[in-house]
């Protein structure tokens, strides 16, 4: 039996990213705030130190920083026919657990999405014809544009101390940005980072190839800080143990180093670690949240009652609340109605690595010290001889030479012996690596829904996942692959290996944390699960955060746009809270 | 810097209340040392003794992550890194009991795309596969593993490697990738973990160690980084005791 607790005025589930932007801007506002994390309290003292944090084999190879699936994980396969398993140990995704969510564990690298990446099938219809669209595709819009967007993704910019080079401010182009980005009022807060001896490679290498690079946005700072609520953040020293690690130096934006200072301070401010949300309680018509049912560490369930209920949890972390709590029609992909669990996707990713003679000195680095190159992202070049839809980047990130997970050996090699010492030996100082990172489109066949067999510790049915890269995916990322190559075949005396991701779908290697989508925002309940402010269509006092409200994915790291949606989001809440009631009605 | 105790004994609740986990925490209780590991420190002298791996395994691991990455003109192999005392460690700890992966049944064999699908807990591999080993060897060359020479360990490596050696319980393939990736770890983590001893690995690939700032060095393009190796511990990591990761 649940014990019942007093009610706040809301409750947020989780305590990463979007819990501490919300929770600020709520409180500043006046309101109550009450956040639930399933993890651990972690500050930068003393769970980040440096004499504790540099440490590969504890936190990249054993995950000690993410998510454990041992309480619980989700099930996969590549296809409706197949029997999903348990995901048994991370691979290709991590999730964190823990006050700050994956903004602990992130390589900072915070970019803005192309307006054409919110007005996705408007412009695809428009440029290429309705006929363009693959049969299966569910292609979307997503109900808020980038023009919307861009003073919130200004204030997470200058939340996080964004390092960069501004390439358009307000429409006029600018020299050394990236020539393809949004029209941006101000220029971010801090400028690049310093160059490495590999970005440099490479700036050089994609002019070559007829290009224009330009220095990756990064959330580490490259100078001191101090952001718009008063905390400083340090100089990145570009130690090499930034993503998958917490930043011992306050220089990686994350919640703790930009907002909890601030928050925690609060007395209309709590949060509670280690209770775990299993439900989100709605009344008799189910039209209204009454607040959220968490198990604590000991099994001990609580009921917390309250006015408003914010999801802020991991992607399909929340997708998984809502289809466990009956909120909002559960998608089926035989009929292709319902829409919770629809809209699933990821992101592709491929590599050309690249062995030269010069030392790179690849351990100096930052998580999102990068040089990229973003000619074939989005709408930034015609589809319509290449007959695929979505696009990506392509850069050479420098983030670190951790020895075990972060070298490359040539093709040939051998695999062990004498002669990979010798390669090992070889390489390691001079091979790196150009990456590309591109969008994956929503599916009739790819959703998430539960599990009918397996289980997790609280006795709920796992999340299943069901997903496989489809055609679309692979010409676009083999095409980015090709456009690497010619970046890789420009650096001086070098030999490279292009590694183009083939086949299904494997949970096995890690590629990216970018799962999104589930709960789609949208202008179309038929289609979306939370509307344009992302409310619930169905119980307008719930609300769903961060990239699990992606329609589709575009071909950047989604952090930037989280953050961007959490800030545009909030200003809905206030606008909610003086007067309860759907924000748009249909 | 601090390392967690080995968690036996916090475990032993949750595995009397959870079958599936019996099995493995047996495996633990039944190396007295690995229960000791956390609970008080010890002289270096009983450091080298086994924690979970018995005599026999130790010496199969020995020989066979010393042809992995042998000793050669570039520098010491597996066992002059101490891989075998880093393994051993690993495999007395949390992951060695995969504490932190999902492990309930049922247990259907899926796809590759699905991963990891067995019931066996990287302890548990290791133990059914250099039993495994071991009997082929002795069908196939009347001797254990470590007493073949270099080219017989080699072949049957490479067999393990491909899947052609028929293991009673685990996949061959299995065993040799998470031997592989084991060997690694040991020649090229932190020495924290008793593995990577005199820096060996490191010292063959030119990795420093955990260094905290580069913002003079990172401009230097080209230039050699010329500060001593390091670790978590020091400069000197094998005057400690090493850790769990």
């Amino acid at each position: 039996m649940a014990r019942r607790l007093p009610p706040v005025d809301v409750v947020l589930v989780g305590f990463g990213w979007t819990a501490a932007i919300i929770a600020q801007e709520l409180t500043e506002a006046g309101v109550q705030v009450l956040a639930l994390e399933r993890g651990e309290f972690r500050d930068t003292v003393p769970d980040f130190a440096t004499d504790t944090i540099q440490d590969e084999l504890r936190y990249a190879v054993r995950k000690q920083i993410f998510e454990s699936p041992e309480r619980e994980t989700l099930t996969f396969r590549n296809s409706a026919e197949q029997t999903a398993l348990p995901m048994r140990h991370l691979g290709s995704f991590l999730p964190a657990a823990g006050v700050g969510g994956a903004g602990v564990h992130w390589n900072g690298q915070c970019w803005r999405f192309l307006p054409s990446d919110f007005e996705i099938r408007s412009q695809v219809e428009q440029r290429y014809g309705k006929g363009f669209i693959p049969d299966g595709m569910n292609l979307q819009d997503w109900g808020v544009t980038y023009d919307e967007l861009e003073p919130h993704y200004d204030r997470f910019e200058y939340l996080c101390g964004v390092s960069g080079q501004a390439g358009n401010l307000g429409g006029v182009k600018q020299a050394g940005g990236n020539p393809f980005e949004g029209p941006r009022k101000r220029d971010y807060p801090l400028p690049p980072l310093q160059r490495s001896a590999s970005t440099t490679l490479f700036d050089k290498a994609a002019r070559e190839a007829g290009f224009d690079p330009f220095p990756c946005p990064a959330a580490n700072a490259s100078k001191p800080y101090r952001n718009p609520l008063g905390v400083q953040m340090g100089q990145c020293t570009y130690c090499g143990f930034c993503e998958w690690f917490g930043c011992g130096n306050y220089s990686k934006a994350s919640p703790q180093t930009t907002l909890l200072p601030v928050l925690l301070k609060k007395d209309n401010f709590r949060f509670r670690t280690r209770c775990n949300v299993t439900r989100v309680n709605t009344d008799s018509t189910g039209r209204q949240a009454t607040g959220v049912t968490y198990v604590d560490i000991d099994g001990n369930q609580f009921e917390q009652p309250a006015g408003m209920v914010v999801l802020c949890a991991f992607a399909q972390h929340n997708v998984h609340l809502l289809l466990l709590s009956r909120i909002g029609a559960p998608y089926d992909p035989k009929t292709g109605l319902g829409v919770v669990g629809r809209n699933y996707a990821y992101q592709i990713t491929s590599a050309v690595d690249v062995f030269q003679k010069e030392r790179l000195n690849p351990f100096m680095g930052a998580g999102a010290l990068g040089q990229g190159v973003d000619n074939f992202n989005g709408e930034n070049f015609d589809h319509g001889p290449l007959g695929f839809i979505g696009g990506g980047y392509i850069a050479l990130w420098n983030t670190g030479g951790r020895p075990i997970l972060q070298h490359q050996l040539p093709k040939e090699a051998p695999k062990w012996g004498s002669g990979w010492k010798q390669a090992m030996h070889d390489n390691y100082l001079t091979s790196t690596s150009i990456a590309t990172h591109g969008s994956v489109m929503s599916y009739r066949s790819n959703y998430v829904d539960l599990d009918p067999t397996w289980r997790d510790d609280y006795g709920n049915p796992l999340l299943r996942l069901t997903f496989d890269y489809q055609p679309n995916e692979h010409k676009m990322s083999d095409y980015l692959t090709d456009q690497a190559t010619k970046i890789a075949q420009a650096i001086p005396g070098a030999t490279h290996h292009a590694k183009k991701r083939e086949g299904h779908y494997s949970i096995v290697p890690y590629q990216t944390t970018h799962n999104t989508g589930g709960a789609a925002m949208g202008d179309d309940p038929r289609t979306s699960v939370v509307n344009r402010y992302l409310q619930s269509w169905d119980v307008p006092n719930l609300w769903v955060m961060g990239a699990s409200v992606f329609p589709q994915n575009a071909g950047y790291n989604p952090t930037g746009t989280v953050g961007a949606l959490t800030f545009w989001a909030a200003e809905a809440m206030k606008r909610y809270l003086k007067n309860p009631g759907p924000l748009v009605t249909t | 810097m601090s390392m967690p105790a080995d968690g036996v004994s916090v475990r032993a609740g949750a595995a009397a209340a959870d079958p599936s986990r019996r099995q493995f925490l047996t495996l633990a209780l039944v190396a007295p040392a690995a229960v000791a590991l956390g609970s008080c420190s010890r002289t270096r002298t009983a450091a080298t003794a086994p924690v979970y791996l018995s005599s026999a395994e130790q010496s199969f691991v020995d020989a066979a992550t010393q042809r992995l990455i042998p000793a050669d003109a570039l520098g010491g192999g597996a066992n002059e890194a101490g891989i075998t005392r880093f393994i051993d460690l690993q495999l007395a700890g949390a992951y060695g009991r995969a504490e932190r992966w999902y492990m309930r049944g049922p247990w259907p064999t899926g796809t590759d795309q699905q991963g990891f699908q067995l019931k066996y807990t990287p302890a548990q591999i290791y133990r059914e596969a250099i039993a495994g080993v071991e009997a082929h060897c002795r069908q196939q060359h009347g001797k254990p593993f470590a007493q073949l020479a270099p080219a017989q360990q080699d072949e049957v490596l490479h067999a393990l490697e491909d899947g052609e050696i028929e293991l009673a319980k685990v996949p061959a393939k299995t065993f040799f990738a998470l031997l592989w990736q084991n060997t690694q770890e040991g020649f090229l983590a932190d020495p924290a973990y008793g593995g990577n001893r005199d820096f060996t690995g490191w010292k063959l690939i030119g990795f420093p160690g955990p260094r905290y700032n580069y913002v003079e060095e990172i401009g230097h393009f080209g230039q050699p980084y010329k500060q001593p190796f390091v670790s978590l511990l020091g400069r000197d990591p094998d005057a400690h005791e090493p850790g769990e990761a």
